[in-house]
């Protein structure tokens, strides 16, 4: 007797016509930071399909949660909100036991960072920097206060729309990702020269969380659904002759 | 009309930006946050291998320092497998104190990064090929609209450098170069320095992976 076991392979090829060039002039500071010479193509081997796997035991109990991981004295000031949704690959199968960290600006669009000196104020009780694994089934969960819009110099009076940063892990290196989530309805996002770095309509409005009532808590807080598609996998097909048989 | 083939679209990458060490080393934005941070030392007391020390500078195409730039590292264990279950070599040990994984930033005034770890094995390539011991880095900043990706090497390597399927696939050979870390001693530990040139003269090698 035989059977067929399927393994995970090589990723997919990934789509660059979906995903921004290097040199972006629209985004100035990408002109002196994008290569000039052609991306060098290789074959996956065992060094882009493995990469590195976190535990529960690593994270603490509130690291998802941002209205109480850095709350000093009370709640941060701002929209409470519910971002969550699932992780999975192009293939629709879930990414599970996936990190998945999130970063933003408080409410009136101040960082807490050194280097930020917007005149908004910080606010003592949010640090603005979440962690989780998703669960086997790709989900994700973060609790939060909505980011506020802030300047930045890139035109003379340019606006970020108001956005959570992603980091995913996957489950092999070569599907690192990092990106932006981008809120339903917010009218900087179509401006935006960091989001018009992406040259395909469609793949820009998939980095746009639509409003989930339905996900949301009554009296207490809104939802946003953000799910994250990571590169898909071949698989490998290996014919299993069974022991007696 | 044909079915539809179903396959979803990866999600766009996007910067990320000058603020990323408060989400993946909020030490380096100037808190604490985290009880459990992740950062550049990849090993313990009990880890097997040769200590040695990957650090170098990310340069941008005007030749100025990239000081708000973040690398992650990801490596074979000392004989050369990987902590994975993807990675079946079974007559190779895995090695419970090294998971092979690290993030470090650029110093924000130095410009300086810097990982502690072991000397990678040798890993088998496609068909069964012996690759040259490396390691896989992935480089984001400002700037950066999706992450680079590229290897370390290193110098002391040279036969199986030579023999090495992927720096045998970049078909300017004074390009090869630029992955390959020179090794030196300092205060008794082992350095490889590798700078990371994002553009121009001497640009480091990105892959398509």
């Amino acid at each position: 007797m035989r059977n067929i076991i399927r393994r995970d392979g090589e990723f997919f090829q990934r789509d660059r016509d979906l995903q921004p060039q290097a040199y972006t002039p629209i985004y100035k500071t990408s002109v002196a930071r994008s290569p000039r010479h052609a991306l060098l193509s290789i074959d996956n081997s065992l060094s882009e399909i493995t990469g590195p796997m976190f535990n529960h035991n690593e994270l603490g109990p509130l690291d998802h949660d941002m209205l109480k991981n850095y709350a000093k004295g009370g709640d941060p000031i701002g929209e409470r909100i519910i971002v969550h949704g699932r992780v999975l690959d192009e293939n629709g199968r879930p990414v599970p036991n996936t990190l998945v960290e999130v970063w933003q600006a408080n409410a009136g669009g101040r960082y807490r960072h050194r280097n930020d000196s917007y005149l908004a104020p910080i606010d003592p009780n949010f640090g603005g920097c979440g962690r989780c694994l998703t669960d086997e089934d790709g989900y994700y969960f973060f609790r939060t206060v909505k980011p506020g819009a802030y300047p930045w110099r890139n035109y003379v009076n340019s606006w970020r729309p108001a956005h959570i940063h992603f980091s995913i892990f996957g489950s092999g290196f070569a599907q690192r990702l990092i990106t932006q989530m981008y809120f339903e309805g917010d009218p900087l996002i179509a401006k935006c020269p960091i989001v018009n770095t992406v040259p395909d309509r469609e793949a820009t409005a998939r980095l746009v969380a639509p409003l989930d009532v339905n996900a949301g808590v009554p009296m207490d807080m809104l939802a946003y659904k953000f799910d994250i598609v990571l590169r898909g996998r071949r698989s490998t097909l290996f014919e299993n002759r069974l022991e007696g048989n | 009309m044909v079915q539809p083939l179903g396959y979803l679209k990866e999600t766009a990458s996007q910067t990320a930006g000058p603020y990323v060490h408060i989400g993946l080393i909020p030490k380096q934005a100037g808190f604490a946050i985290f009880d459990n941070d992740f950062g550049g030392n990849l090993v313990g007391p009990k880890t097997r291998g040769e200590r040695i020390v990957i650090e170098g500078r990310v340069i941008d195409g005007a030749g100025e320092l990239v000081r708000d730039a973040l690398i992650e590292l990801w490596q074979a264990n000392s004989v050369g497998r990987y902590n994975h279950p993807d990675d079946r070599q079974d007559d190779k040990a895995l090695d419970a104190d090294f998971r092979g994984w690290g993030r470090a930033g650029t110093d924000f005034e130095t410009g300086l990064y810097r990982f502690e770890t072991i000397k990678p094995g040798r890993v088998p390539g496609r068909e069964g090929k012996l690759q040259a011991p490396h390691a896989s880095l992935w480089i984001v900043s400002r700037g950066i609209n999706i992450g680079l990706q590229t290897r370390v090497y290193f110098s002391d390597e040279t036969e199986a450098n030579a023999a090495d399927p992927v720096l045998n696939a970049i078909a300017m050979r004074e390009r090869r170069k630029t992955l390959i870390a020179q090794k030196s001693s300092r205060d008794g530990q082992t350095i490889y320095t590798f700078d990371i040139v994002l553009q121009g003269d001497n640009e480091t090698v990105f892959f398509d992976a």
